[in-house]
């Protein structure tokens, strides 16, 4: 719902922290998803900067010590690992910053060149339409019923698992995942393409650039951004579900992998249950906000679905 | 003679972030059986939710605040929520506006109007509420094996005649008609008038139809009721309507209706339609009306019986 | 009319299936190393197997992959085995064909997905449902919240956390395995038993995790569908609210829910088998992990391509389905 002020009350433009203020706390979605998302990123900043980069791999601390902070003995503490350390002799603090750290990474590339594709696919095939138009929207309807994971799998496993990085991870999962924000973006353009305002700037002798810079793209920014969100979620996803199956980049501690390991080591098992336990839980947290924040958006993209709250 | 419906000082509000809204503001009105009113009206000036609320359909954020509605001697108001069920069709019944969606779309119109007839007479036989159904069907210029299809397969005038269909079932004492050919071509409007007209001779009950099309409506009523700003202004035969309206409202309006003498002269209503939440002090008519006085701009006009005519103005009051 | 559309649909299906072949194809081919050729070399450095077996694989492999025949061969070659069903032969476990190593954890795979599938969308749309129709009572439509909570994680995840709570910390279900080591498999009640124990944790973490998104989106879809004139007219109509919610407003508010399952089949599968990993179960999954951890190449080709198919044609069948529900697509 929007704040209607009264005609008679004297015209005060609030300031513009004090409206995003208010809209967070009605879009509560938005909000609790941004507020999880600060929390990650202080942990892996802070982390970044206190952890010691080479204990996130193997034979660098003492092995498979449980997590320090369940052992409230202060004699006890100096040297002791606040997360523990896992089979292979990594600190398990120090893995999950830097695999947090990459799964951000691998995040913001794959949603940002997913959604670079998504924008010039989608907008090149409904604004000109025509055979191109065609075949964009007859790869997309083909490649709909194949479940992409299944197609990443082949992609990752013809590929040397030594050579996998975090970025050929990103190559694996943008292949893929263009498809939905194309479809996105495609159909929204073909909606404003009708509307009034793209026709009278037609009319009045705006030229294509005008039309699409600056007509069209301002009406898209809310799609867009919304579309990057849920890409990130999305190369999020994909790579830890890679990772899980052990096709991730083996030498690097992503959070999929870890648990990976974990479990071809049956953590469970042997009564190591902190080493799949942290990253299942920070991968929780990572997802969880990034859906909170996409549900936001969406509401921010969509007004439609603010009426019915 | 005793009225088949009473409606006592009904009034309906909206509650709404922008404060209350009266939506229906202390109505009255009597209905002897058999006979046939319309109810007209601008949009927003309270047709459809009088309709409503005498069905107790009023959704929240509206409630009804107070009054009654008597349909054969029994207060609708004063049922439960199970009684109130079980008189919706069988003593009142409501003929939905939209009638292009208003059949399920996934269900046979039989089906549609069985699970109708068994809500109400739950031991009847299977095969009787089948012949019910297809005798309804027929009696309003359907064939019987409608029965058996969908909604998509009918036309818009089907729809609008399988909606009369389910609504005389069981029936009723009174059947309130929701402007039931809005979405009709010319032609189809007539046929399903003249279906409801006809159905309304044979099965006896009162009709109240709400419409905008004074014209269409003028051939089928005996009365007519026109509403403004939630409040009732003027009910009177179609007679007197039509050739002498009293109250300046109804007189606007039938003015503004196209005839052959006034071709090609447009005359509207000046002024808008006030916001139910802001409604004019006096009589809610009066920032448009033309004979306005001092004193309509404070006192509300009470309804009052002008031989047989009912008129809320002050025009018509000694001493106003 | 009706034929045209079944024409339409299963050469669509063709299409999908021979799409997925080709990108199995040459996908592998597109990486400048060649890895079924490193797994050869490896193999035979190892000594996995004797000579004369690695004469009849390499046969194979040629018949398949063969680089001895010019590319365009290879590819026709390879679809028409497809279109036979013949999907090659395991490196590791040589003589077993792909499609028998598919066969024999089938059964447990379709077993596990279509019962927690099939759980998960009734009481979802069942729970979203609720939670849309203004007059449920406001327990019944909390019911939906905590569901609602855990949609953006996915069920690998609620698998592990199942794990440490139900199977490590409390000991109430295994740790994983299809049924307990030692007992034999037979179709005795204990045996069963057995296996539906072992199958619980797999069963409540890919239910929990799918549950809030049919919830969400029939919620949703239920909020349209009480606006319409027809749920209003069935209210108008004295009909009992309990008839009122199952005919008209349910049974609408489906219609898209189950094309929304036919969708969903892919990331359905997906999550099963990630899950079926992780706890070690037989399925096609761990099948598939398995053979991704020991590079066994055309079982990974075999069962992504036979899972794709299955996909496909699944969801060809959903829309056959369709018309069985909702009468308006007969007549387009």
């Amino acid at each position: 719902m929007t704040t209607l002020t009264s005609p008679y009350a004297p015209p005060i433009q609030p300031s513009r922290w004090k409206l995003i203020r208010g809209y967070l706390r009605r879009n509560k979605s938005l909000l609790a998803g941004l507020l999880i998302l600060l929390f990650l990123i202080l942990f892996t900043l802070t982390g970044l900067f206190i952890v010691e980069p080479k204990h996130a791999f193997p034979l660098s601390v003492r092995t498979k010590q449980p997590p320090g902070l369940l052992d409230f003995g202060i004699e006890n503490w100096p040297g002791k690992l606040p997360l523990g350390s896992d089979f292979f002799g990594r600190d398990m603090y120090a893995a999950m910053v830097r695999g947090m750290w990459q799964t951000a990474l691998i995040g913001v590339l794959s949603g940002a060149a997913g959604t670079l594709i998504g924008v010039v696919l989608g907008f090149t095939s409904a604004y000109f339409g025509g055979l191109f138009d065609t075949i964009i929207k007859g790869i997309c309807q083909i490649l709909t019923p194949i479940p992409v994971f299944m197609i990443q799998i082949i992609i990752a496993s013809s590929l040397d698992k030594r050579d996998v990085t975090i970025f050929t991870m990103a190559g694996i999962v943008v292949m893929l995942a263009w498809m939905a924000p194309t479809l996105v973006i495609r159909s929204q353009v073909l909606s404003m393409k009708e509307r009034q305002f793209v026709s009278v700037a037609k009319l009045s002798g705006v030229g294509n650039g005008g039309i699409i810079f600056g007509e069209i793209m301002p009406n898209l920014l809310p799609f867009i951004a919304a579309a990057f969100v849920s890409q990130v979620f999305n190369g999020v996803f994909s790579s830890f579900y890679l990772a899980i199956v052990g096709l991730g980049p083996l030498r690097e501690p992503l959070l999929g992998n870890i648990i990976w390991a974990a479990q071809s080591q049956g953590a469970f098992f042997n009564g190591w249950w902190w080493w799949p336990i942290l990253p299942a839980f920070a991968m929780v947290l990572i997802l969880s906000s990034l859906a909170l924040i996409n549900m936001g958006m969406d509401e921010l993209a969509n007004p439609r679905i603010r009426k019915t709250e | 003679m005793s009225a088949i419906l009473q409606v006592r000082d009904l009034q309906v509000s909206y509650y709404t972030d922008l404060g209350r809204a009266t939506a229906l503001n202390r109505v009255n009105l009597d209905l002897q059986a058999g006979e046939k009113l319309g109810l007209v009206g601008e949009s927003g000036s309270g047709k459809s939710t009088m309709a409503l609320a005498m069905m107790r359909m009023i959704k929240a954020p509206g409630r009804i605040e107070s009054g009654s509605v008597d349909v054969d001697g029994v207060d609708l108001m004063s049922l439960s929520e199970e009684e109130m069920r079980l008189a919706r069709l069988s003593r009142i019944a409501y003929i939905p506006q939209g009638a292009m969606n208003s059949l399920n779309p996934v269900m046979r119109i039989g089906a549609q109007m069985v699970d109708a007839i068994r809500a109400h007479v739950p031991n009847m036989s299977k095969d009787a509420m089948i012949t019910r159904a297809k005798d309804s069907l027929e009696s309003v210029d359907l064939k019987r094996n409608v029965f058996d299809m969908y909604a998509h397969e009918l036309s818009g005038g089907m729809k609008q005649r399988v909606c009369i269909a389910i609504g005389i079932l069981l029936k009723p004492k009174v059947i309130i008609a929701d402007e039931p050919t809005s979405a009709l071509d010319v032609v189809t409007q007539r046929q399903v008038m003249e279906t409801i007209d006809r159905v309304q001779k044979e099965i006896g009950t009162a009709v109240i139809l709400i419409g905008h099309d004074m014209g269409l409506m003028a051939q089928f009523v005996d009365k007519v009721a026109v509403m403004y700003a939630g409040r009732l202004t003027e009910v009177s035969t179609v007679r007197d309507m039509f050739g002498a309206p009293m109250h300046p409202y109804a007189q606007a309006l039938i003015k503004s209706l196209p005839n052959l003498k006034n071709k090609g002269v447009f005359s509207g209503i000046p002024g808008l339609a006030p916001s139910l939440l802001r409604i004019p002090t006096g009589c809610a008519f009066h920032p448009r009306c033309m004979q306005a006085m001092e004193g309509c701009k404070t006192i509300v006009p009470e309804v009052k019986d002008h031989s047989g005519r009912l008129v809320a103005c002050h025009l018509y009051t000694e001493g106003a | 009319m009706r034929i045209r559309l079944i024409l339409r649909r299963i050469s669509f299906l063709i299409m999908v299936i021979w799409a997925a072949s080709t990108i199995t194809f040459f996908i592998p081919r597109l990486s400048d190393r060649n890895p079924i050729r490193e797994r050869f070399a490896e193999l035979a450095r190892t000594g996995g197997f004797s000579a004369s077996d690695l004469e009849t694989i390499v046969a194979s492999y040629n018949k398949k992959f063969g680089l001895d025949k010019p590319l365009l061969e290879q590819y026709t070659d390879y679809i028409g085995s497809i279109a036979q069903l013949d999907l090659g032969v395991s490196l590791n476990r040589f003589p077993k064909t792909v499609l028998e190593i598919v066969m024999e954890s089938l059964p447990w795979t379709i077993a596990l997905l279509f019962v927690s599938s099939i759980l998960s969308f009734i009481i979802g749309n069942l729970l979203g449902a609720i939670a849309a129709w203004p007059k449920s009572p406001s327990w019944m439509r909390s019911i939906a919240t905590p569901f609602v909570l855990f949609m953006g994680v996915p069920p690998v995840l609620l698998a592990i956390f199942l794990l440490f709570l139900l199977a490590f910390k409390l000991k109430l279900f295994p740790l994983g395995q299809a049924y307990s080591t030692g007992i034999a498999p037979d179709w005795t009640i204990s045996f069963l038993l057995n296996v539906m124990w072992h199958q619980m944790l797999p069963a409540i973490s890919l239910i929990l995790g799918s549950v809030g998104g049919w919830v969400l989106s029939m919620r949703g879809m239920g909020v349209t569908i009480q606006g319409e004139d027809y749920v209003n007219f069935a209210e108008h109509k004295g009909l009992q609210g309990g008839v009122i919610f199952r005919d008209y407003y349910l049974r609408n508010a489906m219609l898209p829910q189950v094309t929304g399952f036919a969708l969903a089949l892919g990331s359905i599968i997906t999550s099963g088998a990630v899950v079926e990993g992780l706890y070690a179960l037989p399925g096609l999954g761990s099948k598939l992990s398995q053979a991704i951890s020991s590079n066994d190449f055309l079982v990974i080709y075999g069962i992504v391509l036979f899972i794709t198919m299955s996909v496909a044609t699944l969801m060809v069948l959903v829309e056959f389905l369709y018309p069985l529900l909702d009468p308006r697509i007969k007549t387009d």
